[in-house]
Formats: C-alpha cells, structure tokens, sequence
C-alpha cells in the first residue's frame, strides 16, 4: 500500500477474542491531515481497532497501512510513525513530568541532549512547565493527560492515535485538552480519536466513523451525522399527563418530524432546525394554552439518538470493551 | 524532527539499542527509589525486623542439630528470604506498569522490547545488592561473625543468582494476576513456602515427611550453601540433596530459569493477542 493522501486505511479487520468478535470487517480510511473521529459505545470495537492500527494487538483478518506502512509486517516502522494515548494516562506516576519526557525521549533513541531539549520544548508546549519538576502523582487528570499527550509527541508522528483522551475529566480539563489536541493539528499530525461523546467527535473531527459491534456503520461529516438524526431537539416535561396530547400537537407545528412522547416521564421531544425559533414559539404557545410547563429547552442529540437511528437499538453500555 | 533518525546515528545495530534501551529502563527503576526512598526503607525494613526479631526473640530458644550457634543459622537464611520475597517486588512493578498502560506505551514505541523485561531485571538485581549489603551490616551489628575468607563473594554471588532466577517468577506472576492488590496478596504464598525450608529451622527438626519437603525446597539449597561458604556450615543434614548443597544451589535457579522464563516470555507475547 503506498501513499495515497491517506494516513489510515483498514479494510475488512477481523479480531476475536473467544466466541466475541471484536472486529468484524471494520473498514475506516482517514485523510492526511486531519482529525478522524471514531465514535461508539463501550465494547463496540474502538480500543481494539487503535490497538491493531498501533500494533500492540496483531489482526486475525483483513489488512491495515498506517503512514503508507503495513501494521502486520512491518510493525517497527509503523512504531517510528505514530503517537498513542490511549485511555490511561500510561506516564510514570513517580517520576517528574520533565523525567518522564526525558524517559521516553530516550527510549525513541534521541540522545540524552536532544532528549532534555525536546522534553523542555514540549513541557512549553502543552504549559507544564509550572509543574515539570513536581511528581506526577501530584498532577491533576487534565495535567497528567497533557503529559500523556506531549509523550505521543515526541517524535512529532505522522499519526496520532487517541482512545478516549477524555475520558473521566472535568469539563475545565477536557477542554484542555482539545485545545491541544487542536494545536496538534494545526502542526500537521492526522489525529485518529476514538469517544463516546459525539459533542467530542463535533468538536474536534472533520469527519467520523460511527462503529457499532465490530463494524463500521455510518462515515459521514458531524453535520451529515447530526442532520441524519434530525439535529437537534426540542424538549418539553408538563406537569400534568392529560396535557401530552396537547403539547404534542404543538410541538409537532415546529417539528422536522414525528415528536416523540414518554408518557412515564412526561416527556415531549422532536427534531427542529430552527432552534431558537421552535424553542421561543413552543414556549409562547404552550403559555397562551395554560400549558403547565415544568421544563422546555433544546437538547442536543446524544450517542444514544445517533445509534437508535442508525441501528435501531440503542448503545449497551453495559457491555464490556472486550480488551479492556 | 523526522522519524528517520530514530535508529540513531549510523552504525548502531539491533544489540546496541538493545543495551541501551535496557539501560534507560533500568535508570528509571533506579530513580523511583531516588525519588522514593521510602520504599526502599520498606523493602529492608521487613528482612531487617526479622533478622531481630528471629535473632534475638527466637534466637535463644532455637537449637541447631549437631550443635552451633544458631545466629550462624539464622542469617544466611536471612539473606536467602530476602533474595526469595524479591519476586514479589518484581511482580508488583509489573503489574503496576502493566494495568497502568506504560508496557503498552513503551511496546507502542521503537525501541526493543525485550528491554521491557531486561530492564526490570537488572534493576532487581542492582537494588538486591543493596539490600544483601545493608542486611550483612545489620547481621554484623548483631555479632554475626562469618569464618570464611573470600568465599563469602562465591555466597553473595549465589544469592544474587537466587535472585536472579525469581525475576522470570516475578515477571510471570506480575503479568498474570490482574491488579496491583493481587500482587500484595502474593505475599501470603510466598511466606509459608519461605517457612517451609531450612532458612529458619533445620529440616531434621521437622516432622519426617516436612523435612524432607523442606529439604527440597530450592531456597534451602542457596542457604545450606551460603552457610557453608560463610564458614559456618552449621544445621546441614544427611540426605543427598543437603549434602549436595553448593551443587544445587546452582542448579535450582537454573530449572526456575527455564520453567519461568519461557513462561514470562509467553505471557508477554500474548499481550499482542
């Protein structure tokens, strides 16, 4: 496989751990350059693709190039090439931040001088200078994440794998670290992220893959994405349930399709595009009716609205990453 | 920066980076103890309270068959439990690393694998020296006075060799149990199976089929060794393998060795299944 403008190509991989199956012809192409989302639920099969494409993990079929290099033969050029994070912060805990970067900096065969240079560089970088010398067990998720990162980057890799960078982190430190994630870009790396949240995979990728047991379901644009769902949502809860039919009828005026009623939790929701629009005339009606209106507000949709309109069932959550 | 320089500058092969990938694994080992001295003082602190309490507590009830002091006993065996807890040390680093993603950071990057595992091992080994040369002060202290002239270097170096084979069990055990509360947990084994054995009381002391046991187990081996080589070959029994002590005390780590590793070996290969 040569280069092609693609930094990632996978097609068919197979992987199966016991009677599960993992992979199950999972195909994804990711463009140079850019920032890939790979979205799904736990145990769709996330973790164990980035595991292959990172060859931690050899595949049981199928075949993948990362950099223009194949990750079954020729795994140690593969390595040279990329930059993994993946759901732990995978630092040494006891050692500083900079001892850390130093460590590795090493350990990618720079020399001890361009290794101390490059860790200082990257401590600037991703603003841990502050906290270079201090133990990494004194760092906070947000700090040990930005180390993490800036670890993958030592070698400034053709392509970055991160398995859920932001997983587990305050609002204040994810947005941290999508803003370095951004930076990185910026730079030239092709980012390949693997979440759960499509507010994430909106954020930050321009396009996703959308991977549901084993298999890539849907590859489109956020925008495709969100529009194939019906965008987003308009959201009433009444007080009283002898007021549902009302309300539906009302929301169903601004709608962009079938409003949906949850009768135990007094619940009226439908797709609307003109957001604020739908949301002030629903409000105002509703008041004009004598509606009693215990909340109404707009709701982006979830992984949940994406996976019950591409697969009809909804996300199991319960289910087990299988090589996690 | 281009990936192209990674192999470093020209003429280095796969063994140099091998080295030297080993030797950056091993000056991190060496830095959490820098950085957490602490630890270390646990690690001692265990052998160092037993050397005292068993020294001088028991000490003075224990009697060595045939006669003997029995602090002459008593020490080596000290040493040799020291060398024989190391594995659990070992696994626990393992295990730590291993459930906290740095294996898998380190097998994602370019540098030999096998330093991975290398790495760990010289650093037990450096910290076991250490360790056999703060507990030898300690025995010293107490009044432990070996006979031996440099033969004690043969005995340190059995020791280490001891220790040596336990890394491939540490290794093994750090890869198979799940997390680092497992690893703990490991200690419970390790101290029966150090009991039984000639390190705290002679075998013949025992009852007969315990003895023989005892007997067997390789830890008494490198103590029935060690003992001799101290110049104070007290507590020895009559049975083929006590009377070929310095023999097996070479050839028990060699078949912990080849048992284990290859066991170590496979465990880390399956990490890429």
């Amino acid at each position: 496989m040569k280069d092609d403008g693609y930094a990632v190509r996978a097609e068919g991989l197979e992987k199966r751990y016991g009677e599960k199956r993992a992979l199950d012809g999972f195909d994804l192409t990711v463009r140079a350059g850019t920032v890939h989302g790979l979205l799904g639920p736990n145990g769709a099969g996330k973790t164990t693709a980035v595991r292959i494409l990172s060859t931690l993990v050899r595949l049981d079929g199928g075949r993948a190039a990362v950099a223009g290099l194949d990750v079954a033969r020729e795994p140690r050029e593969v390595r040279a090439r990329i930059g993994l994070t993946g759901q732990y912060a995978a630092v040494d805990e006891v050692l500083t931040g900079r001892q850390n970067l130093e460590m590795f900096g090493r350990l990618f065969h720079l020399g001890g001088r361009r290794a101390r240079a490059r860790a200082g560089e990257l401590l600037e970088q991703f603003d841990l200078t502050d906290a270079a010398d201090k133990g990494v067990g004194d760092y906070s998720g947000g700090m040990r994440r930005r180390l993490d990162l800036a670890a993958s980057m030592i070698l400034t890799p053709a392509v970055l794998f991160l398995d859920e960078p932001t997983t587990g982190l305050d609002p204040r430190s994810r947005g941290e670290v999508w803003d370095s994630v951004r930076a990185l870009v910026a730079g030239g790396t092709t980012v390949l992220l693997t979440t759960q949240y499509l507010e994430e995979a909106d954020r930050l990728a321009s396009r996703v893959t959308v991977i549901d047991r084993g298999r890539s379901i849907a590859d489109d644009s956020p925008d495709g994405l969100k529009s194939r769902v019906g965008g987003d949502r308009v959201e009433v809860v009444v007080a009283e349930r002898a007021d549902i039919p009302r309300v539906v009828k009302v929301v169903a005026r601004v709608a962009d399709g079938e409003p949906e009623a949850d009768e135990t939790e007094l619940r009226v929701h439908a797709p609307v595009t003109d957001r604020v629009t739908a949301l002030t005339d629903v409000a105002r009606t509703l008041q004009d009716e004598g509606v009693r209106v215990e909340d109404i507000g707009l709701r982006r949709p979830s992984l949940d609205d994406v996976f019950l309109r591409l697969t009809g069932h909804r996300t199991e959550t319960t289910e087990k990453e299988a090589a996690a | 920066m281009s990936a192209l320089d990674l192999t470093g500058p020209a003429g280095h092969g796969r063994v140099y980076w091998a080295l030297a990938d080993c030797w950056n694994v091993v000056r991190r080992g060496l830095t959490h103890y820098r950085r957490q001295p602490v630890n270390i003082a646990w690690q001692l602190g265990f052998p160092i309270l037993s050397v005292l309490l068993y020294g001088y507590v028991f000490g003075s009830a224990m009697r060595v068959p045939g006669g003997g002091d029995y602090q002459d006993f008593l020490m080596p065996g000290m040493f040799v439990m020291t060398m024989a807890f190391g594995f659990i040390n070992t696994a626990t680093v393992v295990v730590y690393d291993a459930t906290k993603g740095v294996i898998d950071r380190f097998r994602s990057m370019p540098m030999a694998s096998s330093a991975v595992v290398s790495g760990r091992g010289v650093t037990d080994l450096i910290v076991a020296c250490a360790e056999l040369a703060i507990l030898m002060l300690t025995a010293l202290v107490m009044g432990w006075r070996p006979d031996g002239g440099w033969e004690f270097l043969a005995a340190f170096g059995l020791l280490l060799w001891l220790r040596f084979a336990l890394i491939w069990l540490g290794v093994w055990l750090g890869l198979l149990v799940p997390n680092p509360e497992a690893a703990g947990g490991l200690f419970a084994v390790a101290f029966p199976l150090t009991m039984i054995s000639s390190i705290f009381v002679a075998p013949q002391l025992m009852p007969d089929w315990l003895g023989r046991v005892a007997a067997w187990n390789p830890i008494s081996s490198t103590a029935a060794a060690t003992r001799e080589l101290f110049g104070t070959p007290v507590g020895g029994g009559d049975s083929w393998v006590e009377r070929h002590a310095l023999l097996m005390a070479g050839v028990w780590p060699v078949i912990l060795t080849a048992v284990f590793l290859p066991l170590a070996v496979r465990r880390f290969r399956r990490l890429s299944r």
